[in-house]
């Protein structure tokens, strides 16, 4: 895919996760729309799946370590042909297979279940170490939120991971500066997050998490770094596209009224305008 | 009664046999293999042994990891870093998801012995048994263990083992043995009461049910080598046949085996239940059998509640 058609499907995810939190009454809307590039990027050009055949023995694997972010990823595999788009609209209802935080069970392109923060880059460490051990040659893919690494499991897996070498694994970190009780900088501050990884043996890339460009140029570095696992620090704006979510705290675990909802999709509707 | 061994030795034995039948195996140990005991499969099949160095939150996440992707991964370290320390990701990444990660947990109970009071787990058979569909072994001896291990593997989904570090006498060796998941074994029938023991208390119940003979007493003594799923049967069997039950465990009486029959029966043949085990304390460092003489887990302390409760 082009940057063009990424930057319309990026648009696409987030006018699906404001709509699936507006029906849900609950959610997290911040850092699924400030991880929407991202996500875009891994499940429409990066890795190797098969919406057909979910379980594809050896398909590239994705850890939704950030599990409240559940809505961004339901968008992505809705988007990508794993189930029907307007099924979003069942998130957290009390009949629907799209739970409040990943369920790999009962949702058909969930790799892994998670929502504990610091639990999914330990089950991502697992897939990458099995992977070598088996001499299997799928790669696999974690995604964390910047005040997860306030969780010491984080880099427990970490130490494990660059320890071993583990190059088959990338690790991505949305940098978006904010959590629940404030900013990240300020609540208990993981910087500097690149040197910290570097230190744990992680080839480390810093990127602006809303450019495909960087993005595009950081997997394939990832993809052709040998002997360390990769960690992507994706400087990101929480709220990404609704303008007034973006950088906003509040809105890390809110769902939008009727009115908010209408903005937030004009906002959305007027990016892809501009795309067009 | 011939050989005394640790269950711990017999777990480290039963995979490297377990890995000459299946080449899916892989076993994690957290710095302590040489204590485990997965020491020994490591150096039969070092390929498929990675120590995760003291990081236990790390290695059941890993372990959860790997399941997925068609390993079968044996987890270890002491009971009370497995089921405790990593309570939480066991019940989030390995329980809620229902993946097929084995839990080798030694060094269960106060029969850890001169470590003392942090290192006991008296309380990993309660933590375990509240996580929905996991299922939960703790065998009286090697024979009994090396079968553990066995059907562990066969099973599909979580297995929490319970392994301790103290030598205890071999006591299913007979043509008959036979371990089934979840079927509790009735190792002597019963008039007056019937004792139900998990672990390394089976042993030093049938030895107080022979003291308790020549008392006069007729004592039933059923081994519940599965704790959960929980023969219920058996136990309402032997409740109904012999009116009064006391279960025996080296674990505290709260939410072990004790509460687990105590529920099964309050719900289908309500009938009076001593429960021995810990009374609900820490222990402390001293010699095995010094600190199950102090609490009553010995032949004689078993014999002498027994006898008082069957007054």
């Amino acid at each position: 895919m082009d940057n063009i058609s990424l930057k319309k499907m990026a648009n696409e995810l987030r006018k699906n996760i404001v709509t699936a939190v507006y029906y849900a009454k609950s959610g997290h809307p911040g850092g699924s729309l400030s991880a929407a590039d991202i996500l875009t990027y891994l499940y429409f050009e990066e890795m190797n799946i098969n919406p057909q055949q979910p379980q594809m023995k050896d398909r590239d694997r994705f850890v939704l370590s950030k599990g409240h972010a559940a809505p961004g990823l339901y968008s992505a595999l809705a988007l990508r042909g794993y189930f029907p788009v307007e099924d979003l609209k069942t998130l957290r209802h009390i009949d629907s297979y799209l739970q409040g935080h990943p369920d790999m069970k009962h949702t058909p392109g969930v790799d892994m279940s998670t929502g504990s923060l610091g639990q999914g880059i330990s089950a991502a460490t697992g897939m990458a170490l099995s992977a070598k051990v088996q001499e299997r040659d799928f790669r696999v893919y974690t995604l964390l939120g910047d005040g997860e690494l306030q969780e010491g499991q984080v880099w427990e897996a970490a130490m494990f991971a660059g320890s071993h070498g583990l190059d088959n694994l990338t690790v991505v970190v949305d940098n978006n500066n904010l959590q629940i009780d404030g900013t990240v900088k300020d609540t208990c501050s993981p910087y500097p997050i690149d040197e910290k990884f570097a230190a744990f043996n992680f080839h480390v890339i810093n990127i602006n998490a809303h450019d495909f460009d960087q993005i595009r140029a950081a997997f394939s570095e990832a993809k052709s770094t040998k002997g360390r696992p990769t960690a992507i620090i994706a400087k990101s704006i929480k709220g990404k596209g609704v303008s007034f979510m973006e950088n906003a705290v509040g809105w890390h675990g809110k769902a939008p009224n009727e009115d908010e909802y209408k903005q937030a999709m004009a906002d959305l509707n007027k990016i892809g305008e501009a795309l067009a | 009664m011939s050989d005394k061994i640790a269950t711990r030795e017999s777990y480290g034995k039963a995979l490297v046999e377990l890995a000459k039948k299946h080449d899916d195996i892989i076993v994690l140990d957290a710095d302590l293999a040489a204590a485990t005991k997965t020491g020994i499969f490591k150096k039969a099949v070092p390929q498929r042994h990675i120590d995760c160095g003291i990081q236990e939150a790390n290695m059941l996440g890993m372990a959860a990891g790997i399941s997925t992707t068609g390993l079968v991964p044996f987890a270890s370290t002491f009971a009370m870093f497995a089921a405790g320390r990593a309570f939480e990701q066991i019940r989030n990444s390995i329980g809620y998801p229902h993946l097929n990660v084995k839990i080798g947990a030694t060094h269960a109970g106060i029969s850890v012995g001169e470590d003392g009071a942090s290192h006991q787990c008296n309380e990993d058979i309660a933590l375990m048994r509240s996580i929905p569909s996991m299922t939960i072994i703790c065998p009286s001896d090697d024979i009994e263990a090396r079968a553990a291990v066995e059907a562990a593997y066969e099973h599909r989904g979580p297995v929490y083992m319970r392994f301790g570090r103290l030598a205890v006498p071999v006591i299913n060796e007979r043509p008959d043995y036979k371990f089934e998941l979840g079927k509790g074994i009735c190792l002597r029938e019963g008039k007056d009461a019937t004792i139900v023991a998990t672990g390394l208390c089976v042993g030093r119940s049938l030895e107080a049910a022979q003291a308790l003979a020549k008392d006069g007493l007729d004592v039933g003594v059923i081994n519940i080598h599965t704790i959960k799923p929980l023969d219920e049967e058996i136990i309402v069997k032997a409740a109904k046949k012999t009116g009064k039950i006391i279960t025996v465990e080296e674990h505290s009486i709260i939410g072990g085996l004790g509460g687990a029959v105590c529920e099964a029966l309050a719900a289908h043949c309500p009938v009076p239940v001593l429960r021995l085990g810990i009374n609900d304390c820490f222990g402390h460092s001293g010699p095995a059998e010094g600190l199950l003489h102090e609490v009553g887990l010995d032949c004689e302390g078993i014999t002498k509640k027994v006898s008082e409760f069957l007054k």
